[in-house]
């Protein structure tokens, strides 16, 4: 028998491929069961990088839908809140190229927060319906207001409001929120400003 | 010789003082209008206490405190509040802040006031109410509220109380000359903070050595009180509260902490002073003395000033010469900002106004590469790698930039000194560190939003099981009942036909029911019975109402949307209204969505 | 008077750029008179030759990046990468070769890369190399020291002539032994000889590191030291090479065997020692930045630049070494981020 196996390289060679396959594949079965990952990680990490403002401007109801299609294939580029920055922040978790922001789903804009005008709300309750992260208080024939800290300026109570009383105000910028500019690119000068943006880095 | 231990880096500027020590502090006197930014210091602004027309007296409260890291707001002359609104402040934004604008009388008449006559009579409480009731915030420059500073906790057993005489940024003398004239007066406050804090070990005035007079006046006032004057090397920027700590006592700050974590309170000369006359004579902050030097200015010398005088009463008592200068700085060379006007008020925190020629402080030349020649990285007092954390700050790494410790960096100003290339290196990391703080605030707003939002899900999805819960038991209590109605036969077949017509009422007013489910499902007042007939009529109602007919609903109530839209538009594009684009846009929506309702109505009725 | 907005500090310090490069300009001038004196005026004429090509290198790579020429070619950086690779080429190079050299320095690792900053690889080395591996005959004839030179030494018209005639058509050098072997190849070619035999064998060993080179690694020394005084740099790069590698020659000397490296001294004073420790290894864009940084740079520059010379190819191995370690510098970096003030011993910028 065993001068067989030694005179047919063939038969040895998958004697050989069995013993090593048997004990790894064990192996490799046990790590499975041990170290199994509960739920979905990588939606997980992407959802922690969405801004959580709930808009759905993505298309998905709500980030958590929007981070698990992400972690699915979904493109990056679909969250105008977040803007390049959140963009940035996934094309580095999920090593993929960083894309423009698709302007399909809106554009980046300045921060905002909801402004209910009290003397005009009429009570309906519709945008206290809409809001995604209860920031707004009031009652069925009562006047409501935004919870300003609560806002994530998503939008969505703008539009069921019947009486169009919301504004979106854009956040100003005071002495206390101040900071400053990065300087501008350090070796463009007065001259060289218009070839500026094609500076080579 | 005591031993003092040496930083790293620093630079050695040239240190221009002499242009302004040799005058004698002089009064600015009054000038004709003060402001008063309610936010002079670190923490919530000051509130108004006073209302437009009021008269105020000299030293009168004009705004209190708001919380706790907060300090009031004195008037510091006798006159009349002539606004309460937005004006230019000291700051390098150049944007403007509320401020209490007071028109001098001239009479500069003070309200009454006492101080206590014997200090260490009264106990701490009492000491640091006073410190925090006569506005006190650290003079040197990022005016901390003194009293948060000096009331450290019980079981924080403080070593070592120093007094930052070091005066390290080029051309500022204000300590100077305060250490030269009014010596005494610093001891006796040196005292009284010994006495509030009482260092186990010792009390050390450290200043740097290219003051010898004043070492020399604060040695003499200092005799027999157990405080020692220490000097050391002049180097900027020795005078950092951090800095001065490892000099005088070869101890760190550890990163993001406070000195009386290992033992150590700092204090400012001119803080000392204030709180000296605030417990000794009751007078609240509402004088300091600042420098204006310069080559702008014909006089360099220091004032005594009164808060609130705009700076151009100052500019003016030195001959400052417009023309001449390159720009205007609060504060030093080093870590000073650029004003953006004139009228802008001495505050708390100024220590200096700086206006030199285009000499002394040239233009800024445009920034050349980096040769990473490590300069900046020799000159950095905390052992930071400037050129390394310029790269990331222009590609806006921010991890990267933590990891090389940018939080660490005190933006002395030292490695931009340092640069060959003239890169604003501290621009770039003033504006990465905004950033990083921004971004670390967004995440924990993005963190309670998700938890707000998910709260949210979870309660609508807890009423919808409850209401389905109601609805099915609901529905077993009706089946039950109804086989028990079979039995009785007739017996109940009015009671049947009552209900019917209740249901038909319900079902012609679709609304209320609406109304009456989303509003609340269990309706007070109605009895057990009432309900569960209301509830098997609305399903009659429901049932009744085909898909067909929601479906047309829908179509007809877009439509009036839409009619009612089209009007609103009209009459925007007849006025001119900004309103026109977003109506425009939200008939566009309202269009698409009128289709695809229509497109479900026609399918729903092909398929029947 | 404008009041605008500018960040501090609004004082500046006395030192810009192009100062720096002046310095170093200004510094490598005893080391070239003593390269020029004992090798001729070819050493003068390929530094003039070199700058010319450089400058207009760098014109034009400015002009086809669109950057205003005043400003970028008054920082001298083109004319330290001339003076520099001219230096360590051969005297008496033809025109074409310095042309190609300092084109692709200045071209390739210099301006491809994003101009002065940017450039991961020392241009001059680069350029320095890229001659070296396909122009070695070129690149390693060396005209003979004035003491070992066999005829009348070439004047400043013949060098002239020579850049662009070439040395066959200039009488002068005509003569037979007017090239040489450098004394580090000479060494790496000898396999039977005690080193003192090999020393009083040839002439153009010198006193300690070989005819002129001696002299020119002392005048490049001084230049050095004169740039360390100017605190242009500070001594941990230059000081930990030159320490590691007279460890390292000293550990490997065996006495002066025929297999012998050559001592401490010679190594110190021979081929680039001087002229790679101060102004190649200083080059602060391709170096590692931190005190600790610099130190482990150094040593390993040494440390490879002995073992190149010894046992490699190449008996001028200060370009590779400097090269190699470029590779390296971003690495260094990572492992010796200083401690900051306030914060624990030891830590690593990537343990966060």
């Amino acid at each position: 028998m065993i001068e067989l196996i030694t005179q047919q390289p063939f038969v040895s060679a998958i004697i050989a491929l069995v013993i090593l396959g048997v004990p790894f594949g064990a192996l490799l079965g046990f790590a499975a069961v041990k170290f199994k990952t509960e739920g979905d990680p990588i939606a997980d990490q992407v959802e922690a990088l969405l801004p959580q403002t709930q808009c759905g401007q993505c298309s998905y109801p709500g980030c958590r839908p929007y981070a698990e299609a992400i972690a699915n294939g979904e493109a990056i580029n679909k969250c105008p809140p977040g803007g390049e920055t959140t963009i940035h922040a996934l094309a580095d978790l999920l090593d993929v190229e960083a894309v423009p922001l698709d302007e399909e789903h809106g554009e980046e804009n300045i921060k905002t927060v909801a402004f209910v005008r009290e003397d005009e709300c009429i009570g309906c309750t519709k945008c206290i319906q809409a809001c995604p992260v209860d920031a707004i208080l009031g009652a069925a024939k009562q006047m409501h207001t935004i919870i300003a800290s609560e806002c994530t300026g998503c939008d969505l109570c703008v539009e069921p409001c019947p009486v169009d009383c919301i504004d979106m105000l854009p956040i100003e910028t005071t002495v206390q929120t101040w900071s400053w500019d990065l300087p501008k690119p350090a070796e463009v000068i007065a001259t060289d400003k218009n070839s500026g943006d094609e500076v080579a880095a | 010789m005591r031993k003092v231990w040496d930083i790293h880096g620093g630079v050695h500027p040239p240190e221009n003082k002499e242009q302004s020590n040799q005058l004698a502090i002089t009064s600015a006197g009054i000038p004709d209008q003060l402001v008063f930014p309610l936010s002079q210091h670190i923490g919530t602004p000051a509130a108004p206490i006073v209302a437009v027309g009021q008269k105020v007296l000299k030293g009168e409260i004009i705004a209190e405190a708001k919380g706790f890291v907060s300090v009031p707001v004195h008037a510091s002359t006798s006159g009349e509040v002539i606004a309460i609104e937005q004006r230019n402040i000291a700051h390098p934004s150049g944007m403007a802040a509320p401020c209490i604008v007071i028109q001098a009388d001239g009479k500069d008449e003070w309200i009454e006031h006492s101080g206590i006559e014997d200090y260490t009579a009264v106990d701490k409480a009492e000491l640091l109410n006073r410190i925090r009731q006569a506005g006190i915030a650290g003079m040197g420059g990022a005016g901390f509220p003194s009293a948060v500073k000096l009331g450290t906790r019980d079981d924080q057993v403080i070593e070592t109380l120093i007094f930052n005489g070091t005066e390290c940024e080029p051309y500022i003398t204000a300590d100077d000359m305060l250490m030269r004239e009014r010596a005494e007066e610093i001891i006796a406050g040196a005292k009284i903070l010994k006495h509030l804090v009482k260092p186990t070990k010792e009390t050390i005035i450290g200043v740097e050595d290219n003051k010898p007079e004043g070492i020399a006046a604060l040695e003499k006032a200092a005799q027999g009180s157990g405080i020692e004057i220490v000097s050391f090397p002049t180097k900027y920027p020795s005078g950092g509260e951090k800095q001065l700590i490892q000099i005088l006592t070869g101890k760190e700050v550890p990163s993001g902490g406070l000195p009386a974590q290992v033992g150590i309170v700092c204090q400012n000369l001119g803080t000392t002073v204030a709180i000296y006359r605030a417990i000794q004579f009751g007078e609240p902050l509402i004088s300091r003395i600042t420098t204006v030097t310069g080559e702008a200015c014909e006089q360099n010398r220091n004032y005594e000033v009164l808060l609130g005088s705009p700076i151009s009463h100052l500019l003016e008592l030195s001959g400052y010469q417009q023309k001449k200068a390159s720009r205007l700085i609060m504060g030093g060379p080093m870590m000073g900002f650029t004003l953006h006007s004139e009228t802008v008020p001495v505050v708390k925190t100024t220590n200096c106004i700086m206006a030199p020629s285009a000499k002394e402080i040239p233009p800024p030349t445009p920034a050349q590469a980096c040769i990473r020649c490590g300069m900046c990285a020799e000159a950095c007092p905390v052992s930071l790698l400037p050129q390394q954390m310029y790269w990331f700050a222009r590609g806006k790494e921010y991890e990267k930039l933590e990891a090389h410790n940018l939080m660490d960096c005190i933006e002395c100003g030292a490695c931009s000194y340092a640069c060959p290339s003239n890169i604003p290196l501290v621009q770039y990391y003033r504006a990465s560190k905004a950033d990083i703080r921004q971004q670390k605030q967004d995440a924990i707003k993005a963190e309670q939003s998700k938890v707000r939002f998910e709260a949210r899900q979870e309660r609508i999805e807890r009423q919808e099981a409850e209401k389905e819960a109601k609805r099915k038991a609901r529905k077993a209590a009706a089946e039950a009942r109804a086989a028990g109605n079979a039995e009785a036969g007739k017996v109940d077949a009015v009671q049947a036909a009552v209900e019917r017509a209740k249901a038909k009422k319900a079902a012609t007013d679709p609304a209320q029911v609406a109304a009456e489910t989303a509003a609340d499902p269990a309706p007070n007042g109605d009895a057990a019975k009432d309900a569960i007939a209301r509830a098997l009529a609305k399903r009659e109602a429901a049932s009744s109402m085909t898909d067909e007919e929601r479906l047309l609903n829908a179509v007809k109530a877009l439509g009036k949307r839409l009619d009612k839209t089209r009007e609103k538009l009209a009459t925007a594009q007849a006025e001119g209204s900004d309103t026109v684009e977003i109506l425009t846009e939200t008939l566009a929506k309202l269009e698409i969505k009128l289709v695809d309702a229509k497109q479900a109505y026609d399918d729903h009725q092909q398929k029947n | 008077m404008a009041l605008f907005k500018v960040t501090s500090p609004h004082a500046t310090g006395p030192l810009n750029t192009a100062r720096v490069m002046q310095l170093v300009l200004l510094a490598t001038i005893p080391g070239v008179l003593a390269l020029n004196w004992h090798f001729g005026w070819g050493v003068l004429v390929n530094i003039v030759f070199a700058s010319g090509v450089a400058l207009a290198a760098e014109a034009l790579a400015l002009t086809l990046r669109k950057r205003p020429l005043g400003f970028y070619l008054g920082d001298y950086s083109a004319l330290v990468t001339a003076v520099l690779l001219a230096v360590a080429m051969p005297a008496y190079s033809p025109w074409w070769l310095i042309a190609v050299g300092v084109g692709f320095a200045i071209l390739i690792a210099k301006h491809l890369y994003g101009g002065m900053g940017y450039n991961p690889f020392n241009p001059a080395m680069v350029g320095y190399v890229v001659l070296l591996i396909s122009f070695p005959v070129e690149m390693t004839t060396w005209a003979a020291p004035r003491q070992a030179f066999s005829g009348e030494m070439p004047g400043l018209a013949d060098a002239i002539s020579v850049l662009f005639a070439g040395r066959e058509a200039i009488a002068a050098f005509a003569v037979d032994g007017i090239t040489m072997a450098t004394p580090l190849d000479i060494l790496k070619q000898n396999n039977s000889l005690l080193i003192e035999d090999l020393w009083q064998q040839s002439p153009v060993f010198g006193q300690w590191g070989g005819l002129g080179w001696e002299w020119a690694n002392l005048g490049f020394l001084a230049g050095g030291l004169f740039l360390l005084s100017q605190r242009i740099f500070t001594w941990h790069a230059p000081i930990s090479m030159l320490a590691s590698l007279t460890l390292i020659s000293a550990l490997f000397y065996d006495g002066g065997s025929s297999a012998s490296g050559g001592s401490p001294l010679f190594h110190l004073l021979s081929g680039a020692t001087m002229f790679g420790a101060f102004f190649i290894v200083t080059d602060p864009v391709t170096s590692a930045v931190s005190v600790m940084g610099k130190i482990i740079y150094g040593a390993l520059i040494g440390v490879l630049l002995y073992l190149i010379r010894v046992w490699g190819n190449y008996p001028d191995a200060i370009a590779f070494a400097v090269l190699l370690m470029n590779f390296a510098a971003p690495l260094v970096d990572y492992y010796t981020q200083p401690r900051t003030y306030g914060h624990e011993p030891a830590h690593k910028s990537g343990d966060e």
